[in-house]
Formats: structure tokens, C-alpha cells, sequence
């Protein structure tokens, strides 16, 4: 088992995080605090063609491997998590289901804009009712002679009001619970379509997470995702990756966080000592140090395993587990070895910590993780 | 247009930093980067590339590790890449260095070659201007504005209270100061094509035509006798917990024991 | 093989200092030169002479006999009237070849340092850049011990040419000490004809802009304010500007405020600025790279502010105060007024 970087990894790494360190990170605490779209972030990665990583170069992609993207992902968290949700969500959400279910035409259409980043994407699947509990979709796809008709609302939506085009699972055929779903690709200047309220949340500040509205939206028929009623296998499959990336944002933020407080306990002194020569705070480096590690074997398994095996459910949502979990502790015990300055917008941990919570959360909350992990175990 | 651009890589001397025990410089896990100027000059190059039309080339003398950096420059964009590497070549001061180098342009189509002003750990200056001597071609240094039109290249040229815009016909050769443009970043994808599908080209002793007193340390004039890093300096008082007005009255007092006024 | 092989060096002889004339007027360094060049002749047992390149510039010549030229060798010819690298090259190479120097230095200058390069490559021979230090061997072979930093300042490195000829140095501008200028000096002058070639005039200067400058040069300032990254912000240079003011000084910058385009690049003291050594350097809100460092700290007193007290500028402070630049400065500036107010 080989654990080594390529070259090209490597260097692909020191661009990452040399890139996050001069053109995200100046900007991070100001996205975050004035809760605005990472606007700057976007044009850069357009402008160095970040937009389509791990994808074929004949689809304008930069023909990288997965592991690489997950690097990139991990590195702009480190510095700033909300760059690397809009980027996470547009690869993995937004990109990927056209690469693997698009029809050619669909593919020749709109993959080109996405990778180059003409096109930024994001993908529905959540309503106020459906959450983990897909199968009550409301959303309603009818096909009338060329196109399909939507009815219904979404929320949650990462990206919303950003992107050009939307992944959107809508029912054709409600009886039929999950196997009813249908998924369509919908632009942003389709009739009947529009934003609604975004939310206010706890952290990924800069992150645009917003409701959408379809209204008798037209949808033509061609834009319809894989065949009617594969809209369930489609979402799951796609969540498979796009929790390896959240993963990559747990460990990106974990690791930017204790990389803060590295420097902060070598810096500040209580009783005519730096912190760092306090026992207590090399344990709890040195316990930190480790769970991030860990955590990242587990992030590159999964990426490796999304590349190479037929399914990566498995190490998906073990990756997204324990790689959330060790965020939130971490940068919870990062706060806390800064003391009262760790609760001030004056150090990044505070902000860090307030991001880590989304990782628990988003594309599958933990329990739905240790549902998935434990119905494999138990079969 | 062939453009050769001629790269260093050096350790990034912003991160060496001294044993405060021993003196002695840690060089331990100090990142290699390509020399600031000569990415500047890269970049210059590279837009041209995009303006006019070009196919750039990156040339570095170096041993076999520097072809990371010239793998760097492939992912910033250049076309093609030459690693001139060879033990002979070892120990060479500028002389030696420019002559090596000049030999290898030889081999190769140019219309201009561009090269850093100076090398961070080196800081000497003298490379540029001497390939361009060993060429036979003009040389304009410290350039801070290139134009390309036809045949002739125009360049302002940097003094240290004025600038020379002056103008030459190519073939010829112009150092570039970072301060000429604010370099690109590699793209993931050129990475990738960089390592994956593009060849190094190695050049070695038996490529060139050279003379063997011409090269390496045999070649070079000047011979290092002695390094020694500075010895600090007398440690002097520092004052802290003063309030400000204590403290600007402290400084006063500092001035005029000194007579400074 | 060499080609000039063990050349005949005992033919060499005489310390020559190649004189930078802009504009008609000779630069500093090149006074600098001839003082160290005085020094190093008399350990040498040999002469001075000054090597004067340009178009109508024999009147300058006189100057450099009182600052220490024992000879002068005078290039007047048109082609030399702006600096261009050739033409200037062809017409040292013509000197060297003629007079055969053991020794010839020039300024670290942006002209220095392009025209010896192209000079020494052409001779064949050593050159060593931007020195710091010149001695003379005392191993019987007198020969030029060049010291000169490299790292990024981190190293010192002495430097010789053994077997060459002449040994030649760019020596960085504020380093060496001019001379008290001797009265009624003088030095017979060889005016030296040399016949440029057109085609050595292969790179046409279109127009030359100065650059907008009153400002007096950092390396002749008696005091310098200096600020750095600690400042904040450009508008706080002002705080500079008044104390620099009361005290007839002059700002000058650390390199990281010239990136962050706050101040222009004339003004930045280190390693890729200049070198200075003024009576007093009184850094604020510089933390003291190494690099900074090695272009101030041979300044005669160094008084720092810093918030930081780990800040390294404090390691070669005379006098450190450990605090908030932004707010000692005014006040210090008052005092300042205020004691020389008194005095008068």
C-alpha cells in the first residue's frame, strides 16, 4: 500500500494551498462576517480552471484524479470553508451527475461551461418536508407534449441564485416513492423558475443557501437526467461523492484550525511561558494532530475508491463521519486553547468552529452516515 | 517568435534561517522555488505568447532536481523545457555559468531570450549579461515594460531615478525584475499534462560545444576562500511597559545623549 | 586549457575605478571607489586611476584627483553619452586591453551592473558582485579578497581570482568611505581615443524619463524614520514624515511596504533596497528580516519600536521600546520640537 503523493499531487498541493494562502484567505473573514457570495474566489478559480478538476479534458475538465480535487477542496477550507463549499458543491453536486448519467447531447451542452466555469452549478434535492427522508419529494414533474412542467418548492439550495444550471429531482410518479423520482437539469432562465429567501445560518457565511421556486416551471424534455425514475439513484450516487468532499472540507477546516492554534500557543504566554510549554497543550496538539491524520487516510481512501471501484458508499459516508466529527472537535478544542480570544471574531477559530457544525450536517447528517455504514455491516 | 526563458531554482531564502547557536544556516526543509525574477520573466514571456503569438521555451542549468522547476513553468504554460545538468558543469561561477549556458542556446532557435535580473541566493546579476555577450547579441537589463513589434522589441528599462525606454532588434536579450508583472498561477490541469505528457529535454557535457577550461569550476575565475555567516552585534537595551508618553520621553533622552539633536 | 593561460598577471598593475558620470554629474560611489581604491593601492604598492567614460565630460576630471586619483584615463567620445550597454563595454574592454589593470571596480549600480558583466565575460576574467568588503591577500600574492553576501544576506562569502586578470569588483554604493577631498589635488589625465563601431550601437534609447523624485536619496540622509508592515497603512507614513521632518531626516521604507505599493521602491532599505548608514535609523513597525537587516545595520545608532518584543529588529537596536509606534511617534515628534525649540 503505497501512501505517497505522485509528483504531480504534490505539486498540484503546493499550488492549492499557496493559491488558498494569497487569494482566499485575505478575504475569508470579510465574506464571512458581511455574509457575501465568495464572488472573487469564483473568478479565480474560472481564470485558473479549478471549476472542472477531476473531469475529462475533452469536456474542457483539467483531467486531474479525484484525489487531487479532494486536495484542492481540503486546502481553500483550511483557509476559508464557504470558497470551498461553492467549489465543492458546483464539482461534486452540480457537475458530476451529467458526467455520469448525461446523455451526449446533454454532456456536449453543458459539461464544456461547467468544467471551464462559464456555468457555475448546484444541485436540489432537499424540501421543507424531504430532508433525510427523500421519498417525500413534493416536488412535481409532469410531462406535457415536449417538456416536462414543475410544481414545487426546494430549500437549502448551495450555490442558489449563483448558478446556471441546477440538478433538480421533482416526482413523475408519486406512488412510487423513491423509484418515482426523476432528474432534470434545469437553467436559471427557465420559465417558472426563481430563488427565494436565503437562510441565515450559523456558519459558511459567504455560502449562498437559498430556497427555489418552481412555478408551472417549463422544462425541456430533452433535459431530462437519466430515464424516469432513476432520479433516487441518481441523488444517492452523486451524494456518494459529494460527501467525500465534505469530508475534504472537515479536514481542510480541522487542520486550518489547528494550524492557527499552532501558532497561537507558541505565541502567547500565561505565566512567563508560551502556552505550547504547558502539558496540557502538547496533549491536546498532539491528540489533535492525530485524529486529523486519521481522518485524512480516511478522506484519500474514499477518494481513491470513488475513482477506481463501482461503489464508494462505504467509505463515502465513513470518510464524512469521522471527518466531521474530528472538525467539530477540533476546532471546539482549538476555542478552547485560545481561551476568552477563541470566542472573538479576533482569531479565525471562532469562525472555524461556527463552519465545522455544516459538516455534521449537510449531505447526510452523521446519523444518516452510521445508517448507511451499519446497514452494510448488518446485512 | 521563439522565446527562451532561462530559470533558476533556488531555495527560497525568505525561509533560511540562521541557528541562533551555531550561526550556521538551516537549509532543511527549504522549499526550492523557481527564482523570483526569472518567474517574472516567465510570465513576461508567457504574455506575449498570448498577445502575439510565441512558442516559449524554459531553460534551466542546474542539477537533476531542478527539473521540478521546470515542470512548474510547463504548468504555468510554456510549450517546452531543457535541463541543461551534468557533474562537468559543477562548481561554475558566472563566467562558467553564462558561457555553459550560452553554449546550449546555440543548439537551439531564439528570438529572445529573457532571464531574471538575479538569482535569490546569488544575487550577482551578472548571468544575463553575459549569456548576451557570449551571444554576440544586444543586452537590455531590468526591464520593467516589454512591447514586442515585428522584429524590434521596445523595453523600459529601470535605473535608479529614471527610466530608458529603448528599442532593439531581436535577436536579443532583456533581464526581467519581478517587479514587471505579478506571475500566474499553475492551473491543476497543467500540472498534470506537465508530468504526464510533456518530455524534459537533458543536455548534457557531450551536447555542447565546449572546452573543458571553459566549464565548471575548471572555467571559473573567481574561487570561493571563505564563508562565514555575520557575527550579531552587540545585544543593546530594550525597554518595554512604558506608556507611550514614557516611552517617546525615553527616545528623546536616547537622541540626545547620542546628539542627535 | 587556458587560454590566457597563467597570463603574465605580474603585467597587470594599478587599482582602477571605473567612474559612473550621469547627466554630468559622478556618482557617489564612484568617490567611494577611489577612497577604497586609495586604501587597497597602498597595500598593494601600486596607483589609483580613475577610468572616466562620456561625452564632453572632461571637466569632471578634476574632482576625482581630490578625492584620491593618482591618474585619469578619459574615453570622450559621442557614442558614450547616454549609458548603453555596448558602446560602454567596447570602450572599457578598449582601456583594460590597453592598460592592463591588476584591479577595477565599479559602483553596484544599475549601470555597474550591467556593463561589467558584459566586460568581464568578454575579457574572460573574474567579477564579483555587489561586495561588501575589499581586501588585499597577505600571502604574498596580493591578491583581491572580495566579500560579498549571498542568501539573501544569510552568508558572507570572500571571494578571489587567482589567475586572471584584472580581478574586478561591483562594490555596493554606501559601503566604502569617500575620502576628505584633498585641496589642490591633481592628476594628469590620458585621454584615450577609441573608435566605436556602429554596430556596437545596436540598442537605440528613445526617450528617457526621470523618475518624479524630491525626496533627498535614502543613502545620504544623516537621519532615516523608517517604517514597516507595523505602520497599517500609507496614510500612517505621515506620522513618519513629521518626525523625519523635525528631526531633518529623511523616510525610508522596509521592503513590505514598497509590495504592498504604499510606498515607492526608492525608499526601501535591505537586501533589494539599499544600503544605509545613517547617524540614526529609527525603525517602527518593522519586525527586522534578515534582509532588512542587512542593508541597515551598520547605521551608527539603531532605535526600534515595536509592539512585538520578539521582533528581531530588537536584536540589533541600540535602544528597543517595546510598544505602539502609531502612538509614541506624535508624541515624540513634540519632543522633539519642543528640545530643539529650547535650544535655539
Amino acid at each position: 500500500m503505497d501512501f505517497t503523493l505522485s509528483k504531480e499531487q504534490e505539486m498540484a498541493r503546493t499550488l492549492f494551498r499557496d493559491f488558498a494562502e494569497k487569494e482566499v484567505k485575505p478575504l475569508a473573514q470579510e465574506i464571512d462576517e458581511e455574509e457575501r457570495f465568495p464572488t472573487e474566489a469564483l473568478e479565480k478559480f474560472r481564470k485558473y480552471k479549478f471549476m472542472g478538476i477531476p473531469y475529462p479534458k475533452e469536456y474542457g475538465g483539467a483531467g486531474c484524479d479525484m484525489l487531487t480535487y479532494e486536495m484542492c477542496i481540503e486546502e481553500m477550507a483550511k483557509v476559508c470553508a464557504t470558497t470551498s463549499t461553492m467549489l465543492s458543491a458546483h464539482t461534486s453536486l452540480g457537475t458530476w451527475p451529467i458526467l455520469k448519467y448525461g446523455t451526449p447531447e446533454q454532456k456536449a451542452k453543458y459539461l464544456p461551461k461547467l468544467c471551464t466555469g462559464e456555468y457555475l452549478g448546484a444541485f436540489a434535492l432537499t424540501e421543507p418536508n424531504a430532508g433525510t427522508d427523500s421519498s417525500a419529494q413534493q416536488t412535481k414533474a409532469v410531462l406535457d407534449g415536449d417538456h416536462y412542467v414543475l410544481n414545487g418548492n426546494k430549500i437549502f439550495i448551495t450555490n442558489a441564485g449563483y448558478a446556471d444550471t441546477y440538478i433538480v429531482f421533482a416526482m413523475t410518479d408519486k406512488s412510487k416513492g423513491n423509484h418515482g423520482i426523476s432528474a432534470f437539469i434545469v437553467e436559471k432562465n427557465f420559465p417558472g423558475f426563481s430563488v427565494g429567501k436565503k437562510e441565515k445560518k450559523m456558519g459558511i457565511h459567504g455560502s449562498s443557501t437559498c430556497e427555489l421556486i418552481f412555478e408551472n416551471c417549463i422544462v425541456p424534455k430533452e433535459n431530462l437526467l437519466g430515464q424516469e425514475g432513476k432520479g433516487f439513484v441518481i441523488a444517492m450516487t452523486t451524494l456518494d461523492g459529494g460527501r467525500i468532499g465534505v469530508a475534504a472540507q472537515a479536514v481542510g477546516i480541522a487542520e486550518g484550525a489547528l494550524e492557527e492554534t499552532i501558532k497561537y500557543v507558541r505565541e502567547r504566554k500565561q505565566f512567563g511561558r508560551p502556552l505550547s510549554k504547558f502539558q496540557n497543550t502538547q496533549f491536546e496538539i498532539a491528540d489533535m494532530m492525530t485524529k486529523v491524520k486519521a481522518a485524512q487516510l480516511l478522506l484519500y481512501r474514499a477518494a481513491k475508491a470513488k475513482e477506481t471501484q463501482k461503489s464508494c458508499t462505504q467509505e463515502a459516508a465513513m470518510a464524512k463521519l469521522y471527518c466531521a466529527s474530528t472538525a467539530m472537535d477540533v476546532t471546539t478544542r482549538c476555542v478552547q486553547l485560545h481561551g476568552g480570544y477563541g470566542y472573538t471574531r479576533e482569531y479565525p477559530v471562532e469562525r472555524m468552529m461556527r463552519d465545522a457544525k455544516i459538516t455534521e450536517i449537510y449531505e447526510g447528517t452523521s446519523e444518516v452516515q452510521k445508517m448507511v455504514i451499519s446497514k452494510a455491516a448488518l446485512k | 517568435m521563439n522565446i527562451v526563458v532561462c530559470i533558476k531554482q533556488v531555495p527560497n531564502t525568505n525561509e533560511v534561517k540562521l541557528d541562533p547557536k551555531t550561526g550556521t544556516l538551516i537549509r532543511e526543509g527549504v522549499p526550492s522555488i523557481i527564482n523570483p525574477d526569472d518567474k517574472a520573466g516567465l510570465e513576461a514571456a508567457l504574455r506575449l505568447k498570448d498577445t502575439n503569438g510565441a512558442h516559449v521555451t524554459v531553460l534551466s542549468m542546474g542539477p537533476p532536481q531542478a527539473e521540478t522547476a521546470l515542470r512548474e513553468a510547463l504548468a504555468m504554460g510554456a510549450d517546452d523545457a531543457i535541463l541543461v545538468t551534468d557533474r562537468a558543469f559543477g562548481g561554475a561561477d558566472t563566467w562558467a555559468t553564462a558561457h555553459t549556458i550560452a553554449a546550449a542556446l546555440k543548439t537551439i532557435p531564439y528570438d529572445l531570450i529573457i532571464t531574471g535580473r538575479q538569482a535569490i541566493d546569488g544575487d550577482t546579476a551578472q548571468v544575463g549579461p553575459q549569456i548576451a555577450e557570449n551571444l554576440h547579441i544586444p543586452n537590455i537589463s531590468y526591464a520593467e515594460e516589454i512591447k514586442v513589434e515585428g522584429d524590434y522589441i521596445t523595453v523600459k528599462r529601470q535605473f535608479e531615478d529614471r527610466y530608458h525606454i529603448v528599442k532593439a532588434k531581436m535577436p536579443c536579450l532583456i533581464t526581467a525584475l519581478s517587479e514587471l508583472n505579478e506571475p500566474r498561477y499553475m492551473t491543476p490541469g497543467g500540472i498534470f499534462d506537465a508530468y504526464r505528457e510533456k518530455k524534459i529535454k537533458i543536455v548534457t557535457r557531450k551536447d555542447l560545444d565546449v572546452k573543458d577550461g571553459d566549464i565548471g569550476l575548471k572555467g571559473s575565475p573567481t574561487r570561493v576562500i571563505k564563508t562565514f555567516t555575520k557575527s550579531p552585534k552587540a545585544a543593546g537595551t530594550l525597554v518595554s511597559n512604558l506608556d507611550p508618553q514614557e516611552a517617546a520621553d525615553y527616545m528623546l533622552e536616547k537622541l540626545q545623549e547620542k546628539f542627535i539633536i | 586549457m587556458k587560454v590566457v593561460s597563467k597570463m603574465d598577471i605580474q603585467d597587470y598593475k594599478g587599482v582602477y575605478v571605473f567612474i559612473q558620470q550621469v547627466d554630468h554629474k559622478v556618482a557617489g560611489v564612484s568617490h567611494e571607489l577611489l577612497g577604497k581604491a586609495r586604501e587597497l593601492a597602498g597595500k598593494m604598492e601600486t596607483e589609483v586611476t580613475a577610468v572616466l567614460l562620456g561625452n564632453n565630460v572632461s571637466d569632471l576630471c578634476k574632482d576625482l584627483a581630490s578625492y584620491g586619483a593618482d591618474k585619469i584615463i578619459l574615453v570622450d567620445n559621442p557614442a558614450l553619452d547616454l549609458y548603453s550597454t555596448k558602446p560602454y563595454a567596447y570602450a572599457m574592454c578598449k582601456v583594460i586591453e590597453k592598460y592592463k589593470p591588476a584591479v577595477v571596480l565599479y559602483g553596484a549600480t544599475a549601470i555597474g551592473r550591467d556593463l561589467a558583466p558584459r566586460v568581464a565575460a568578454r575579457i574572460r576574467t573574474g567579477l564579483t558582485a555587489d561586495c561588501t568588503k575589499l581586501d588585499v591577500a597577505e600571502d604574498g600574492t596580493k591578491n583581491l579578497q572580495m566579500t560579498r553576501p549571498a542568501f539573501g544576506g544569510n552568508i558572507m562569502a570572500t571571494i578571489i581570482c587567482p589567475d586572471y586578470r584584472p580581478q574586478m569588483a561591483t562594490v555596493r554604493p554606501g559601503v566604502m568611505q569617500k575620502i576628505k577631498p584633498l585641496e589642490n589635488a591633481s592628476a594628469p589625465t590620458d585621454k584615450f581615443s577609441v573608435q566605436i563601431p556602429e554596430s556596437e550601437n545596436d540598442v537605440q534609447i528613445l526617450n528617457v524619463v526621470k523618475k518624479e523624485s524630491h525626496k533627498m536619496d535614502i543613502q545620504d540622509a544623516k537621519v532615516l524614520v523608517s517604517g514597516g508592515r507595523g505602520m497599517g497603512s500609507p496614510e500612517n507614513f505621515k506620522l513618519l514624515q513629521n518626525l523625519a521632518d523635525a528631526l531633518s531626516g529623511t523616510v525610508s521604507s522596509s521592503r513590505a511596504c514598497v509590495d504592498a505599493g504604499w510606498v515607492e521602491k526608492d525608499i526601501q532599505v535591505g537586501q533589494t533596497g539599499k544600503t544605509v548608514r545613517p547617524n540614526l535609523y529609527l525603525a517602527c513597525g518593522i519586525s527586522g528580516a534578515i534582509q532588512h537587516l542587512a542593508g541597515m545595520e551598520e547605521s551608527d545608532v539603531i532605535m526600534a519600536i515595536n509592539k512585538d518584543e520578539t521582533a528581531p529588529i530588537f536584536e540589533v537596536a541600540d535602544y528597543g521600546v517595546v510598544g505602539d509606534a502609531l502612538k509614541i511617534l506624535p508624541l515624540l515628534t513634540e519632543n522633539v520640537k519642543k528640545a530643539i525649540a529650547d535650544r535655539k
